[in-house]
């Protein structure tokens, strides 16, 4: 789903590489033991190395480091044995060192690729550059005071996976399609809980256009882009900005660009020769990390189902559409109910069905999540069952769910107390049919006289008579054969 | 008797057989330290705390829960942090920064129950060779020369104030840091012993950072035996800090046995540079004869690349610098000059913070560090670094232990070679190779030169080998009978 844009002198393409800025999830900071938890009250959650006190020391957390593999597993990329952290050197107030420590030459991760669904029900692969870890800077907060900054250094020394992707995405689309593929595998791998609202998971995208096919043009970089809403905006309006330069003979300029959610537009924050030399060099107070490979595959070894890997099992083992089970495989905890419903009720495309619209349904008209739902995976497994063995019908199903969603109750109390049981009992039909036959003499002369769409009235009265309980099937068998005797 | 004539394992075992209280010792200290007020040796004194500690000693003794240094008066280089008490590293930057935490090193010190009487001057940030970059005014070394000029003499740097608090008995020993140098030269320009560790060996935690890779604790102390005691209780590992190592401590007073027979001592050529005074070759030559007729083997060695540390050091160590020093911006702590703009307030402090010295060595560092330099300055001096390493490895196949001269000179007049920095920098030409390698190094006192200044020999060892640097510390000292002091 590539992105064309009709100019003035022909067709362009976009080509879009993304920077993706992952916390993870930790209990503790990348190289300190200060709390990594969102929320806190400014300046709570820093120990003297965030503050970068004189004489201070980084100790890197290992639980990050096996985060990190562990999300490089999950991009199914290369993990290094041998990675270093590096310093990269610049001032500003909510960097405390002076120097991020970072990964440069020797990144934990390296190449991989995964797969992007698209609206179209194609599938796409973007190629994985790396992925390396870094701290997070502090916050400066500029709106409190008329002359003065602040600074909150909660979020410095926070622990960062920057995941690079190859300039594989062609468009808007793809680029959302990416993101939430990304969110999705990190949500799986429980690595990072991609909240762009709270900042845990950010991108910087790299743009330019080329006519298609053509050879690549030059790039900005666009920071700033926080939300799904604004990937996709800042895209078309960059897009367009770079078409309309060359269009009119101009010249791209490589440089970093902001932007701006509220004029809706990027706008030029430093130019390549304006870019910061941040002197990069190994960091002397960390030895080099090195990964034992057993470690590795004991990683590997406690890695769940990944998305890709659980929508074509739900294709293959369920025979589940395309479209189906990409919304059930969307979260971890969704795929593991449907699962759960599908082995108590035994029908997994009815299972899959009532999940998605039944319950996720419900659910998204009341702005919920799954989490809190009433009904749990066993119960509306046991709601299928219920059907799936003829004790009620479909519609009956319906109004017991909305019983059971409101309620939590089991689906087969509510059908004892109401007495929903289907009637399958040939005989107490028969003698209902025959009741009905015989109050309408009129329809049924019509009915013998060719009018046999009058056959739906008949099964109607007989559904009234027995508050839609009598099992449609037989009703409809043995109201033929009465009708057309 | 004179308290301040007893070394520290002789203070240390009257205090626990009760001859002598900490109070007496530690008072004794303080009237010293105020008698000799004009050699600037210390910039913070802390009398109270002393004596508060003292007393906290004394107590201890009675009681029978002596520590290995219950009630020893000891100076810290004021590069150590110390919880409540200023921390300036000689630099107006932190000039009135008093840090929160204790450093490893002298929590270690204090946990032995030793008696800290202050923060002792150095070289700003630990960058210089004579204490003369300090930012609260110069170290004057308690040594003079015989000619009667009186002139006053450098107490090297850049642990320069402790060196001379121990050589003017200020203090029974004292904590140093040395990244090319810093303890060894200044022991062997005030006649007393320092030494190095191994990189690793002492914990860098609460050390206000130089360079990284280089920065190591160390002591001063009168003699070797006296060294080893407060090496022993500053050492071990510390998972603060991810470059100390894991390797377990051995009694190194207990490896001063006197029993070097078939030792190999190695004689690195490259040491003989050009121009060295006589006198310096003479005293190799005479530390060379003793330990031969103790029973040790001399073997000729080779460390080729030898002549590449200095510019290597000076790569490397301001390369570190400016990327650790970048802290001192005025926005956390220490000193701020107030602007109206970010980029005025940074470049008005650190004008204002740093002195000459610091800002060279942060400029070379910044440039070696830049895009289109890097490769050709870092990555080289990081290759050398490598073959300097293997030029020691290599060497220590044929020795246990080296012997050169501590320094090219004796202690210079305060004031001279401070119109080259290269001349200055020429100072740690013996010493910064071992940095760059990370082996332990030793500088024993071993004689005089003919203006009645004292002159160091270098032991250097193997890694984590300082048991041999101790026993072979103690062969030299024994010959050389070295018992010039200079305090009076």
């Amino acid at each position: 789903m590539a992105l064309i844009i009709k100019g003035e002198t022909g067709e362009w393409e976009v080509v879009i590489g993304m920077e993706v800025h992952a916390q993870i999830i930790a209990n503790t900071k990348l190289f300190s033991n200060a709390k990594a938890e969102f929320g806190a009250a400014p300046n709570e959650q820093v120990s003297f190395v965030d503050a970068a006190m004189p004489g201070m020391l980084p100790v890197l957390n290992y639980k990050c480091v096996e985060q990190a593999v562990r999300t490089g597993l999950g991009l199914n990329a290369q993990i290094n044995e041998l990675s270093v952290f590096e310093r990269k050197n610049y001032f500003y107030p909510d960097l405390p060192q002076g120097y991020q420590i970072s990964q440069f030459e020797h990144p934990i991760v390296g190449k991989g690729v995964i797969e992007i669904d698209l609206p179209d029900g194609t599938v796409k692969e973007i190629g994985i550059t790396r992925l390396h870890m870094e701290q997070d800077a502090g916050k400066s907060i500029h709106d409190q005071h008329p002359t003065k900054s602040y600074v909150d250094l909660n979020r410095s020394g926070c622990a960062l996976m920057e995941i690079v992707s190859e300039p594989d995405i062609r468009g808007p689309e793809e680029a959302v399609a990416y993101l939430s593929k990304l969110r999705m595998i990190m949500r799986y791998l429980e690595t990072c809980d991609g909240n762009m609202d709270e900042g845990s998971m950010r991108a910087d995208v790299n743009i330019s256009v080329r006519k298609v096919g053509g050879p690549l043009g030059t790039r900005a970089e666009i920071k700033n882009v926080n939300s799904l809403k604004a990937v996709t905006q800042a895209i078309h309006y960059e897009a367009e900005r770079q078409i309309d330069i060359l269009e009119e003979g101009g010249e791209v300029v490589q440089e970093t660009r902001l932007w701006d959610p509220e004029k809706q537009e990027t706008r030029s924050m430093r130019s390549k020769e304006e870019a910061h030399d941040y002197r990069y060099f190994p960091d002397p107070d960390l030895l080099p990390v090195q990964l034992q490979s057993k470690w590795v595959t004991e990683i590997k070894e406690t890695l769940p189902e990944l998305p890709d890997q659980k929508k074509h099992r739900f294709m293959n083992e369920y025979g589940l559409s395309l479209y189906d089970s990409s919304v059930l495989i969307a979260e971890r905890k969704r795929a593991e109910y449907f699962e759960t419903v599908a082995e108590t009720g035994g029908d997994a495309k009815l299972s899959a069905n009532w999940v998605i619209n039944e319950l996720l349904g419900a659910l998204n008209k009341d702005g919920q999540d799954l989490e809190a739902a009433k009904v749990s995976a066993k119960q509306l497994g046991g709601l299928i069952a219920l059907i799936k063995d003829d004790t009620i019908s479909g519609k009956i199903a319906k109004d017991v769910f909305a019983e059971m969603y409101a309620s939590g109750k089991n689906a087969a109390d509510i059908v004892e107390e109401k007495g929903l049981k289907q009637v399958t009992d040939t005989g107490a039909i028969e003698v209902i049919i025959d009741k009905v036959i015989a109050a309408n003499p009129d329809n049924l002369a019509k009915y013998k006289g060719g009018k046999e769409q009058l056959f739906g009235f008949f099964v109607g009265q007989v559904m009234k008579e027995t508050g839609g309980k009598a099992n449609p099937g037989i009703v409809n068998q043995i109201l033929k054969k009465k009708l057309n005797s | 008797m004179n308290i301040a004539d007893l070394t520290l394992e002789e203070t240390s075992t009257k205090l626990k057989n009760k001859e002598i209280s900490s109070i007496e010792v530690t008072e004794e200290y303080l009237g010293r330290m105020e008698t000799y007020r004009g050699l600037n040796a210390y910039i913070t004194e802390t009398p109270e705390l002393a004596m508060e500690q003292a007393k906290k000693a004394d107590t201890n003794i009675a009681n029978g829960k002596a520590g290995k240094l219950e009630g020893i008066p000891l100076a810290i280089k004021d590069l150590f942090c110390t919880k409540n008490v200023k921390t300036t590293a000689a630099s107006k930057i932190l000039g009135n920064f008093i840090p929160p935490y204790e450093s490893t090193v002298s929590q270690k010190l204090l946990d032995a129950g030793a008696v800290m009487l202050g923060k002792t001057n150095l070289d700003e940030f630990a960058m210089g060779s004579a204490n003369t970059t300090s930012g609260f005014g110069n170290v004057i070394s308690p040594w003079k020369k015989n000619d009667g000029s009186n002139q006053d003499l450098t107490p090297g740097g850049s642990s320069g104030g402790s060196a001379a608090a121990v050589a003017a008995k200020l203090c029974l020993g004292a904590t140093g840091t040395d990244t090319g140098g810093s303890i060894r030269q200044p022991a062997s320009f005030c006649g007393i012993v320092g030494i190095k560790p191994t990189y690793g060996r002492c914990s860098r935690w609460g050390v206000v950072a130089f360079a990284s890779s280089l920065d190591q604790a160390g002591i001063f102390a009168e003699n070797v035996k006296d060294t080893a005691i407060l090496l022993e209780a500053s050492s071990g590992f510390d998972p603060k800090d991810s470059t100390s190592a894991d390797i377990p401590v051995p009694d190194f007073a207990a490896a001063m046995n006197g029993d070097i027979r078939g030792m190999k001592i190695g004689i690195p050529k490259e040491y003989r540079v050009d121009n060295m005074p006589e006198e310096i070759e003479k005293l190799w030559q005479q530390g060379i004869d003793w330990l031969k007729s103790a029973g040790a083997e001399i073997v000729d060695v080779s460390l080729p690349h030898t002549k590449y540390a200095l510019p290597t050091y000076y790569i490397i160590a301001p390369a570190e610098a400016s990327s650790n020093l970048a802290r001192y911006d005025g926005v956390r702590y220490g000193l701020r000059t107030e602007q109206d703009a970010l980029l005025d307030m940074y470049e008005t402090s650190r004008a204002a913070g740093f002195g000459d010295e610091v800002k060279r060595r942060i400029m070379v560092g910044t440039y070696v560090l830049s895009a289109g330099y890097y490769d050709a300055y870092y990555i080289k001096a990081q290759q050398v670094r490598r073959l300097i390493r293997q030029d020691f490895i290599d060497a220590f196949k044929k020795c246990d232990v080296l012997l050169t001269p501590a320094t090219p000179s004796a202690a210079f007049a305060i004031g001279e070679n401070e119109d080259d920095p290269i001349k200055m920098y020429l100072n740690d030409v013996f010493t910064v190779s071992l940095n760059l390698a990370g082996l332990p190094g030793m500088s024993v006192p071993a004689g005089l030169d003919a203006n009645g200044l004292p002159l160091g020999l270098q032991i250097i060892g193997k890694a984590w080998d300082e048991e041999t640097l101790f026993k072979v510390g103690g062969v030299i000292e024994q010959a050389a009978g070295f018992t010039s002091k200079a305090y009076k």
